[in-house]
């Protein structure tokens, strides 16, 4: 099981749902995000182009954070889901420094946090709140080990981007373009 | 000049603390779970429909273990929403929390010659009101007192006015915002555009979008819509001086001059009949006027409307035949928010003849025919008849308004020598007027020449500190409201049930409309216990109950006929003079206007000077969420958009904070941030409605950001309907505080 995210920038509006929707279901703190929307803009008025990212965690296969967290508390679970366990994490920070994405944040409760793929909601069957609130419907969740899988079916179908490969994280947010 | 009705921060007493907090109704009221709900039934779930914006999804609201609410999310049988809801409508639980909220009713008082306001209990402020309108009645006819109001509750409060005898109940939705379209369409096809929009998007090959920012308004099932049809490969065509979002996904974005769309739109139809790329057959069977229309825009060519535009033939020719191919399975979008430059009932006909030549009307992917059931009313006597209209001071003027003009309603509130009546008392419910009407000078004047004005609301607003009593309505997640019953593709209603008791002491507007029209005598108007008695009689008048709907949310009818579109071949009789689609319009002949829309020049801002363009958030509406903990979260002040080139010029930088001064000299009471962005054309700006608030009770929202409607002093009212054109300002930086502030 390899849990990913593929996300349609060709239909996603920038609305910012996903973001509210998960501040809500997760209860992150005001002034803190588990999840954003980057707009880029490029080119010079009136030859523009515009892309709106729903960015989150990477949730990667090969991920800085895990490697050099000294508590063990960041850690991977079923499906390649990376998770922080509160109980364990003495708020040090090594984590945020070697995240590229700028994923985590520090919790005003002392831990570092981030997202987890509502995995609360996925192991009851559920989508992660971001994609079942989405608008657009520019959000797909699910295994890509299953071919059958709307994230898998997505990435064959359409061509797809990931950030910052060159890393060495083997990021799990698949960007539809 | 203005010291009859000062200003009160509604911070300044000592409010209601925080012990209020869990105060639920008090003994002289019942409790809104009354003995209907079956207390059976575990409501861990509790239905609803959204009341952040006037799309109304439903939804349904899920409590946490302490049994306060937590989540909203969308119903998935509601094709308003389809299971999802827009930010907004997720972030609609914070409209609950806002710890800000009104929480008493308050009466103002003078204390050692200063107004201040002073708690009263309901029973207090209900009899004042009652006394000050039933002597409004005696003195002047119940026609003075006058409802200004938005949203669900309107309903009720309406009720009462009708009850009372005036027919003076008014939305800022028309005159300010949809109205124009609404005439043009009915002065085109009979029938109205309507709420939520009939256009076909899912459906649709081509949608074009002209002024019409769809994704940044978040008209949830529109925009999901269009996402569908972007997936399935539909062309967009925006017309936008803006690259807006709507625009980074379309095929063809045209960076129009502003102030020139009638000019566009006049050159698209001049190319769809001369290269005879209209729909002949649907034409011929069903439309009046034609060789009018042709002789007419002969004049209209793309060449002509290069120079007005700035868009080259090629391009106007090109997106022509776009929609050409397209059809009839195109949807030229009529638009919302379309009062912009006072020929926009013009404008919107220009739209509507579009349409018809491409014979998208009544057509698969284009607009259909909407439907919903009917749901009698709670029988009641029948209202009396009101003896005067505030369009008898209005001479002659805006006959073809299809609904009350709130600007029209505004001006008959100040008294003028050549009028023998004008408007004494305002219920003022939902809409906070100060950031609603443009022209805010005529606002306050009219709001001095009250002898009542109260104003009922969640949170305390600008136009709340005016009010002589201000009642704490409570939030749409506390309450019941009328049954939702708009026009779909098959009939669809919905329910709203309180989830949780009222916060504070705050009620819910069809509690204060009763106990208030009891009070005034009007008992035989409301003569059900409580809104549950009403609602099940309604329900099950239709064939539900409340006891189903309290289960199931939301519930479908099948449509009686088959009828979503016309037949190929249909005989169809629409509901203008002539039975057809009026090209020409007779209706509009006959009130002495155009029958055709032609172009009329619009101002260009002066040297040193931009267009002030303003338009809509996902994450905001109105004037009334700045101020939501979740939403605020996520934009908490608007920023102005400006070119860079421009920004080089006044030496502006991104991030950089300024004021903004218009045509009229008037100054923007707060700064706003530089957004330097390639987004914008260089000879306007853009903000984003609805920020800019002056009153410090708002924790969150005061003074962030600036209030586009404050900088609205050149208003162009619409001829034919009378709305209010409010893109006809123009504005210019100023890099430093302006005025010492006085404390504001
Ligand atoms: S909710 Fe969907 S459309 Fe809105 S910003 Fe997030 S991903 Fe994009
Ligand atoms: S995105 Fe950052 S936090 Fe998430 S797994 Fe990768 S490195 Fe860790
Ligand atoms: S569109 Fe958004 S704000 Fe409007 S009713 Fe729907 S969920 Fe609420």
């Amino acid at each position: 099981m390899r849990y990913a995210m593929a996300i349609d920038t060709k239909k996603c509006v920038g609305c910012n749902d996903c973001v509210v929707a998960c501040q809500i279901e997760n209860k992150v703190p005001e002034g803190f995000c588990r999840d954003w929307v980057v707009e880029a803009v490029s080119g010079t008025y009136p030859n523009l182009e515009l892309e709106y990212r729903s960015e989150r965690c990477h949730h990667c296969a090969n991920a800085p954070c895990v490697r050099c967290c000294p508590t063990g508390s960041s850690h991977i679970v079923e499906g390649g889901i990376v998770l922080v366990d509160h109980d364990k994490c003495i708020g040090c920070g090594a984590c945020i420094a070697s995240c590229p994405y700028d994923a985590r944040y520090p919790h005003p409760d002392g831990y570092v946090d981030k997202c987890t793929f509502c995995i609360h909601k996925v192991r009851k069957g559920e989508q992660p709140a971001c994609v079942s609130v989405c608008p657009t419907n520019c959000l797909y969740f699910g295994d890509l080990d299953d071919p059958n899988s709307e994230v898998s079916k997505k990435i064959k179908e359409r061509k797809y981007k990931r950030l910052k490969t060159e890393a060495g994280t083997d990021p799990q947010l698949y960007f539809l373009i | 000049m203005y010291n009859r009705r000062d200003f009160i921060k509604i911070t300044s007493l000592g409010l209601g603390s925080a012990a209020l907090a869990t105060t639920f109704f008090d003994s002289t009221t019942a409790s809104i779970f009354a003995s209907q709900i079956d207390s059976t039934i575990k409501f861990s779930q509790t239905p609803t429909y959204c009341e952040v914006c006037f799309w109304k999804c439903a939804g349904w609201v899920t409590k946490n273990e302490e049994g306060e609410i937590w989540k909203v999310e969308g119903h998935k049988d509601d094709p308003h929403c389809n299971g999802r809801l827009c930010p907004r409508g997720t972030g609609g639980v914070g409209m609950y929390h806002d710890e800000d909220r009104l929480k008493k009713p308050l009466m103002r008082v003078e204390k050692d010659g200063k107004q201040t306001y002073v708690e009263v209990s309901w029973d207090e402020a209900l009899d004042f009101i009652a006394n000050k309108m039933t002597e409004i009645k005696e003195k002047y006819g119940p026609e003075s007192m006058a409802l200004f109001t938005h949203g669900s509750g309107g309903k009720f409060l309406g009720h009462l006015m009708k009850s009372y005898g005036s027919p003076h109940i008014t939305a800022p939705s028309f005159a300010q915002c949809r109205g124009p379209r609404e005439v043009a369409f009915y002065s085109t096809f009979g029938e109205g555009v309507y709420s939520p929009e009939r256009t076909d998007i899912r459906d649709t090959r081509c949608l074009v979008l002209i002024g019409s920012h769809i994704g940044e308004n978040m008209h949830n099932g529109q925009v999901q819509e269009m996402s569908e049809a972007i997936e399935k490969g539909a062309t967009i065509i925006t017309v936008d001086p803006r690259f807006s979002t709507a625009a980074s996904k379309s095929k063809h974005w045209l960076p129009i001059k502003p102030a020139t769309d009638l000019a566009l739109l006049l050159a698209w139809t001049h190319v769809i009949i001369n290269e005879g790329w209209y729909d002949k057959e649907y034409v011929e069977k069903y439309c009046f006027g034609f060789d009018q229309l042709k002789a007419h825009v002969q004049q209209y060519t793309p060449e002509w409307a290069y120079g007005v535009t700035t868009l080259e033939p090629k391009q106007i020719i090109e997106t022509a035949r776009e929609m050409a191919k397209a059809a009839p399975a195109v949807i030229v979008h009529p638009g919302r928010h379309v009062t912009w430059y006072g020929d926009d009932t013009q404008r919107l006909r220009a739209v509507a003849i579009l349409n018809a030549l491409l014979g998208s009307w009544g057509r698969r992917g284009g607009f259909y025919f909407p439907d919903k059931i009917s749901i009698p009313s709670y029988p009641h006597p029948e209202y009396p008849k009101a003896t005067k209209s505030y369009l008898d001071a209005m001479k002659g003027k805006y006959n073809l308004a299809s609904e009350v003009i709130s600007n029209g309603l505004c001006e008959v509130t100040v008294p003028s020598p050549e009028r023998d009546w004008n408007i004494k008392g305002w219920i003022v419910n939902g809409t906070n007027l100060i950031h609603t009407l443009p022209d805010q000078k005529k606002t306050m004047e009219a709001i001095q020449s009250l002898e009542l004005m109260v104003a009922i609301d969640t949170m305390p607003m600008e136009i709340t500190g005016y009010a002589d009593v201000v009642l704490p309505e409570c939030t749409y997640l506390e309450r019941y409201d009328a049954i939702r019953n708009s026009p779909h593709r098959d009939p669809v209603i919905c329910l709203r049930m309180p989830a949780v008791e009222p916060k504070y002491d705050s009620k819910p507007d069809w509690w204060i409309a009763k106990e208030l029209g009891e009070k005034l005598g009007l008992k035989e108007y409301f003569q059900y216990k409580d809104i549950e008695e009403m609602l099940d009689w309604q329900l099950k008048k239709v064939g539900s109950s409340l006891k189903e709907m309290q289960k199931i949310g939301v519930k479908t009818f099948k449509r009686k006929f088959d009828d979503l579109y016309l037949i190929d071949g249909q005989d169809f009789e629409f509901n203008t003079s002539t039975g057809k689609i009026e090209l020409y319009s007779t209706e509009l002949a006959a009130e002495g206007f155009d029958p055709l829309p032609s172009f009329t020049e619009h101002k260009q801002p002066p040297a040193g000077f931009y267009r002030l363009n303003y338009g809509r958030a996902p994450v905001h509406t109105f004037s009334r969420t700045a101020n939501n903990p979740n939403l605020s979260a996520i934009m908490k002040e608007n920023d102005l958009w400006v070119n860079p080139k421009v920004a080089k010029q006044w030496g502006l930088k991104n991030g950089q904070y300024v004021w903004l001064k218009n045509q009229d000299d008037i100054v923007s009471t707060f700064s706003i941030k530089v957004r330097v962005t390639e987004r914008i054309r260089w000879d306007s700006v853009y903000m984003v409605h609805g920020f800019g608030h002056s009153e410090k009770n708002l924790s969150r929202a005061f003074g962030k950001g600036a209030s586009d409607t404050e900088l609205i002093s050149n208003v162009k009212v619409d001829p034919i309907m009378g709305g209010t054109g409010m893109r006809e300002n123009f504005v210019t930086f100023l890099t430093e505080d302006p005025k010492p502030k006085e404390e504001v």
